[in-house]
């Protein structure tokens, strides 16, 4: 038997089908417009469209844009058209309300969901209600802003790792981004230096046949993330990790490290394009993770070790950590003191800040503080996404 | 017409297209629209340009870009120096010229300088216009683009708008250093192009370099299969086994597993970065050679 879907009798007919084909693959996740489906059918009727395989071919260069729907359009051209014979009922898309008015059922329900029981319907979740009752878009923005000021150990599913690292691009780009004040010559360069075309126009008799331009040199600023990964932070490893690697993708110039017991770097693995491949690369680099937190050690190795090549007076040195050190607290201080000799600047991150009546009592907070440019809490996504405004100030 | 006609006659011409591929072309060719081709370094993305090129008879335009491209690198420039000589002449000979015929000469055609994408537009015959590494040019030249790409037609303010006489066929490349935007990819066609199979690879081979014998091809194509599977930095692309064979052609070897050193030293060929000939020592190189035997 054919492994060809029967459509229904009464189906309104091939276009019907390929539209009801664009709309199975946008509710598969795939950007695709009513441009795609007139060039899809442009596309058939340019060649023998009743081979599958022809077909397949085709409609899989029309209607993919990235390697990502590369990988997953074949399962979803088999599960519309090669359906092993079974009837498929009908082929024009449905109502998008459809989707909506079916509520919660199993087959929609998405793992972490399930994983965390009521989370999206706990009482307190439902503050959107209210503001955008039977207005689907207005209280998904409602949620989502909702879920930014959560702590950061709450957020686990990929998704929310997705928008850590999002906000942690923004920031390596703004970082980035900073131009000098003052501008030199430069053959590209976007203003003209007229005093210069004027001078050498006296050579070529007043004629400005040479034109000089003058550019603003780019000032980079590094950033380099010292990252504790003992006992006591090890809740906010996967989002933290996320960010870090959010940072190192924005920026190919940053550098990341990571303690507990000792210092291993881990630029080269966040780099991995997979971020799942990142995390196993790390879990293979770590040993020892979760273990005890000789922040003080770390420090000074670094200070003494890599710091000597890779920080100088355009460099931010980044610490997450929340202080509680096992190393007297003089060693962290002698360590951040050598460090700023080096002319960076150090911003420390403590997830514990965010916390109401906190202090930095910790003996190994209290010690750093006065080398401190910046002691910032990183609770929530939205502290991380706030650095970015007071990086740019440093 | 069909895609397979299209791939017999482009191996034809020494360039092995997979499926997918072939059906892109085909397309493009088809319909008239861009084809943006993605995948690793080193698999053919710039050469299907070239066999394109041979296969039609046309014109190659090539658009490398970088990052800093610019329109005044892309599309047209003034000759500003021949636009003052110009000048110079009509103040200095007085020839009767007003000055308004002045400025309507000197921003004529043969004032403008034209860079690849103008040129591509103003041939008589459609050229294949390639623009490579896309994603390293900014984004401001990648919306540039888009718009070329829309109408095919390029609006100079001092000459009014240039039309295309025949529209390009364009094929975009990139490698992943940047993400492009979903704008330009929705106006591509899009196929991606892999590490070849075996094969493919060997077609490949035999197609480029005849010269090789038909067993030492093979033990070439298993070994560079089997480096691919080892963790490297830069994993060695079909241009890297194509100068490999012609490397252990020239020392005259006619089996892998026949002289290890030999071996090793034709792997700079393969390896590029320093580290990675660290992961691939004698032993592992003999081991690999082994087992493609």
């Amino acid at each position: 038997m054919s492994r060809v879907t029967r459509f229904a009798a009464r189906d309104p007919g091939p276009a019907a089908r390929m539209a009801g084909f664009m709309a199975h693959l946008r509710g598969n996740g795939f950007a695709l417009g009513v441009a795609e489906t007139a060039l899809a059918q442009a596309a058939l009727t340019e060649l023998d469209a009743l081979d599958p395989e022809t077909a397949r071919l085709a409609l899989k260069c029309v209607c993919t844009g990235r390697a990502e729907d590369a990988t997953r359009f074949d399962a979803a051209f088999d599960a519309y058209w090669l359906n092993a014979g079974r009837v498929r009922p009908r082929a024009v898309p449905k109502p998008a309300d459809a989707a909506a008015a079916r509520g919660r059922n199993s087959r929609t329900d998405h793992q972490d969901e399930s994983a965390a029981p009521g989370k999206r319907h706990a009482p307190d979740d439902g503050a959107g209600d209210a503001a955008g009752a039977g207005d689907t878009g207005r209280l998904q923005a409602v949620q989502a802003g909702h879920l930014r000021s959560r702590d950061l150990r709450e957020l686990v599913s990929p998704g929310d790792i997705r928008a850590a690292e999002t906000v942690a691009r923004r920031l390596g780009a703004a970082l980035r981004d900073r131009r000098s004040r003052r501008s030199r010559a430069d053959r590209r360069g976007a203003r003209l230096d007229f005093r210069r075309t004027l001078r050498s126009s006296l050579s070529t008799g007043g004629e400005p046949l040479r034109l000089h331009n003058r550019a603003r040199p780019d000032r980079p600023v590094r950033l380099v993330t010292l990252c504790d990964m003992s006992g006591s932070m090890i809740r906010y490893a996967r989002p933290y990790l996320a960010f870090l690697s959010g940072l190192m993708r924005a920026d190919p110039d940053t550098d990341a490290y990571l303690f507990h017991t000792r210092l291993v770097r881990i630029s080269d693995a966040l780099r991995d394009p997979d971020p799942l491949r990142a995390v196993n690369r790390l879990s293979l680099l770590s040993e020892g993770l979760g273990g005890g937190s000789r922040i003080g050690g770390a420090v000074s190795d670094f200070a003494h070790g890599p710091a000597r090549r890779s920080v100088g007076g355009r460099t931010v040195v980044m610490i997450l950590s929340d202080g509680y050190d096992s190393d007297p607290p003089e060693v962290l201080a002698a360590a951040l003191e050598r460090l700023k000799k080096r002319g960076c600047k150090v911003v420390w991150l403590n997830p514990l800040k965010g916390w109401a009546g906190y202090a930095p009592v910790a003996r190994g907070m209290a010690a750093a503080l006065p080398h401190l440019d910046l002691f910032h809490p990183a609770t929530t996504l939205d502290d991380l996404a706030a650095l970015e405004k007071e990086l740019t100030r440093l | 017409m069909s895609f397979r006609d299209l791939q017999t006659d482009l191996a034809r011409t020494g360039y092995v297209a997979p499926d997918d591929l072939a059906m892109a072309l085909f397309l493009a060719l088809r319909l008239g629209r861009p084809l943006l081709l993605e995948g690793p370094a080193g698999v053919g993305k710039t050469a299907v340009a070239g066999a394109l090129a041979d296969l039609r008879g046309t014109r190659l335009i090539r658009l490398q870009c970088y990052e800093g491209l610019d329109a005044t690198h892309a599309i047209y420039e003034w000759n500003y120096q021949k636009q003052l000589l110009a000048i110079r002449a009509a103040a200095e000979f007085h020839d009767g010229e007003s000055g308004v015929a002045v400025e309507q000469r000197i921003f004529s055609r043969d004032y403008l300088m034209e860079r690849p994408l103008l040129q591509a537009i103003t041939q008589d015959t459609p050229p294949v216009l390639l623009i490579d590494e896309i994603d390293r040019a900014d984004e401001e030249f990648e919306a540039y683009l888009l718009e070329v790409l829309d109408n095919y037609q390029i609006t100079v303010p001092e000459l009014g708008t240039i039309r295309a006489t025949a529209r390009p066929i364009v094929i975009l490349t990139a490698n992943g250093t940047r993400d492009l935007s979903d704008a330009l990819r929705r106006r591509c066609l899009y196929a991606t192009i892999p590490f070849p199979g075996r094969e493919t690879e060997l077609a490949i081979l035999k197609a480029r370099n005849p010269e090789v014998e038909a067993r030492l091809a093979g033990q070439i194509v298993a070994f560079v299969q089997k480096l691919r599977e080892e963790d490297l930095e830069k994993v060695p692309g079909i241009a890297e086994t194509l100068d490999f064979a012609a490397a252990l052609a020239g020392l005259g070897l006619a089996d892998l597993t026949e002289d290890p050193d030999a071996l090793v030293a034709s792997l700079a060929t393969l390896l590029k970065t320093e580290t990675d000939r660290a992961a691939v020592p004698l032993e592992v190189a003999a081991r690999l050679a082994g087992r493609a035997a």
